[in-house]
């Protein structure tokens, strides 16, 4: 019978039937962060069970953490300080391995474990923060947990999971120049709303994921959480394997060839059928910009604000007003005429090298709008320490950019540090959620590039019309 | 863990769709490394008057005594999207909620439920509707019943709605399990699978 790739990392984990469309599934990996680590970690001592693994789980420091330069244990948050701490020693205890604050292996999760080479096609994943799916990316099945979920996995290297549905998401074509996965992302959010994938696990599949560079398959894979997906995968191929080769965690010797050759079986059968399928044409995604409060509420750059009637089979009247009152926003309104107090390219959906150089190639030369707060928080201190051998830091800072270390930061209020009240922020990040990014700030989600050339530009605005 | 059987409590509506864990419970309200102590961070944008305050806002529905002692929350679609974070589920119980309905819920949410005692009950928009427009009426009289055993929600007027949930969540639920407890019972079949992998897939075990 032939089989989706979900199929075939399902079947390879199932350590036992538990009936009734549940299984009992091998955990391979799992990544902590001080968020959430040292409350599992704690909770799990306190009740006499010992992690099983300790060798195969990892803990970073990234969710509370300053991203200032010269930062210490202390953050904005005042008690920001007991989560690093509590964490530290719990991990260390446990003998889980650390990427501490001023490790140079220190990033956010989801961009350090490909660079770690902890993430591998066709492992299984977990992690207590929503984004895990980013992970996907690599052809593993990856998903968030809870912290009682973690726990789970920690002290059993299992979870108890009801299989999901499964859900083909294909785009054909070419995306156009100037287009990214972070706007394929949010244009097929806005196609298919935040709760399009409710119930499924997603395969990203076509020529236009094929086409995606890795970083780009990372974004997209990211966005799935905000279709409520389950998780998201894409197929292994060459580009995968490649990158992995040699990094720290990645097999070696015999191994190396004998698990590349496992992973090119990583691949849905040519007959395998998903419970859901649909179609994407590439070539029809333009830059997009959030103007409401959730990812759903989505349009092209050069689009207006809908009027209710365009957006009534999705969003209640309350829910639609209610996200214009947040925003500041009234309908008919030009998106690209709105102007902006702030700028932010970060988060684990999009601070890599790639985001950091396409970025810096629409600010080089140029400088940021006067009252403009810019801020770039690279996604892991390699990445940092890549763009800053490269120059980029520089072209991020002449124009304007605060050039910080890494860490999740202010896609979410993160340490405490804020926009400020009303501030109306342009980022690179994934929610644009009431006050995600700090009490009462308004954000519009958008890639990189239109980061940056909002920043430029002091409103909103069309990164095509600066590229180079 | 308390298991859920059956319960007839007053039901508060807050039927927004795409709730997500950032509203139940702001990152900034999650101060101690700790499970409890959070029940006054629950939905704190839209509950107090000022951010970080304690000022009730009188024109939030938990705010109003009418509603007072609710333990069925009537929520919109995709309840609980967003965050990964159970102190959303923490807050959500502690505040004394022990059922959540809506059309629908993220799965990371709805698994954190089911390892906390609360139940997750998928309903349609308009049964909740329905069951929000008799609440309304007198919260205190007109009650609504959650049943897992029959899996059917009963509305004051007698309606009856049947949902389905997983039968994995719907037995952790009323036997109120402790999913670990539970699976290290399988500790030897785990270690087999694992001794067995190993031959299989030996970069895994470092």
């Amino acid at each position: 019978m032939p089989q989706t790739l979900i199929d075939k990392l399902w079947a390879a984990h199932t350590v036992a039937d538990l009936g009734n469309g549940a299984s009992l599934l091998a955990i391979d990996r799992i990544m902590l962060h001080e968020r959430t680590g040292g409350v599992a970690l704690q909770s799990l001592k306190a009740s006499g069970r010992p992690v099983l693994a300790p060798r195969q789980a990892f803990c970073t420091m990234d969710h509370v953490i300053d991203t200032f330069i010269g930062r210490s244990d202390s953050t904005v948050m005042p008690t920001g300080r007991a989560f690093i701490t509590a964490t530290r020693e719990a991990v260390l205890e446990a003998g889980i391995q650390l990427f501490d604050l001023g490790d140079p292996r220190q990033g956010i999760v989801h961009v350090i474990s490909p660079e770690q080479a902890i993430v591998l096609p066709g492992v299984t994943l977990v992690c207590p923060d929503s984004h895990t799916c980013t992970q996907g990316a690599f052809g593993a099945l990856a998903w968030g947990i809870g912290s009682t979920e973690a726990e789970h996995a920690l002290a059993t290297s299992t979870l108890r999971l009801t299989r999901p549905k499964q859900m083909r998401i294909n785009v054909e074509g070419r995306m156009t120049a100037g287009v990214t996965a972070k706007d394929l992302a949010l244009h097929i959010l806005g196609a298919l709303s935040a709760a399009g994938a409710r119930g499924h696990a997603v395969e990203f599949a076509g020529e236009a994921i094929a086409a995606l560079d890795l970083d780009g398959r990372q974004t997209l894979c990211n966005m799935a959480t905000e279709l409520a997906a389950f998780s998201a995968v894409i197929a292994p191929d060459d580009l995968v394997f490649e990158y992995l080769r040699g990094r720290p965690y990645a097999p070696a010797g015999e191994d190396w060839e004998r698990a590349k050759a496992y992973w090119r079986t990583l691949k849905s059968d040519p007959d395998a059928t998903f419970d859901m399928t649909v179609t994407f044409d590439a070539a029809a995604v333009v830059p997009m910009i959030t103007w409401g409060t959730s990812p759903q509420q989505v349009v092209g750059i050069g689009a207006a604000v809908p009027a209710y009637s365009e957006v009534a089979e999705r969003d209640s009247r309350e829910a639609y007003d209610r996200a214009l009152k947040y925003m500041g926003l009234a309908s008919g309104r030009m998106l690209n005429e709105v102007p902006i107090d702030a700028a932010f390219i970060g988060s684990c959906t999009n601070s890599r090298i790639s985001d950091l150089r396409r970025a810096a190639g629409i600010l080089a030369g140029r400088k940021v709008a006067p009252g403009v707060k810019a801020i770039c928080v690279p996604g892991s201190s390699s990445v940092k320490a890549q763009a800053e051998a490269e120059g980029l830091d520089e072209i991020f800072r002449s124009a304007g950019f605060e050039w910080r270390e890494s860490g999740c930061s202010m896609c979410f209020f993160a340490g405490g540090e804020s926009f400020g009240a009303r501030e109306r922020v342009v980022t690179s990040t994934n929610r644009n959620f009431e006050s995600r990014q700090g009490p009462e700030t308004r954000s519009h989600l958008a890639s990189p590039e239109t980061v940056a050339a909002s920043a430029i530009a002091g409103r909103l605005a069309d990164p095509r019309d600066l590229a180079a | 863990m308390q298991p859920f059987t059956s319960l007839t409590a007053v039901a508060v509506p807050l039927i927004r769709d795409n709730t997500d864990t950032d509203a139940i419970i702001p990152s900034r309200e999650m101060k101690t490394v700790s499970k409890v102590g959070l029940s006054g961070g629950l939905f704190a944008g839209w509950r107090y008057r000022e951010i970080g305050g304690r000022d009730p806002d009188p024109t939030f529905v938990l705010n109003d005594p009418a509603y007072a002692g609710a333990q069925i929350l009537l929520g919109g679609d995709n309840f609980g999207c967003g965050s990964s974070r159970e102190h959303a589920v923490w807050a959500l119980a502690e505040y004394g909620f022990r059922a959540v309905l809506a059309p629908s819920f993220s799965p990371i949410f709805a698994a954190n439920c089911v390892r906390n005692g609360l139940a997750p009950v998928p309903v349609p928009a308009e049964a909740i509707a329905h069951i929000a427009a008799l609440v309304a009426l007198a919260p205190q009289a007109k009650q609504v019943t959650v049943d897992l055993e029959q899996c059917v929600v009963v509305a004051p007027d007698g309606a009856t709605t049947a949902f389905e949930i997983a039968e994995e969540a719907r037995e952790m639920l009323l036997e109120g399990l402790d999913g670990i407890d539970l699976t290290l019972k399988s500790s030897e079949r785990i270690a087999a699978f694992r001794a067995q992998d190993r031959q299989l897939r030996p970069w895994i075990y470092l």
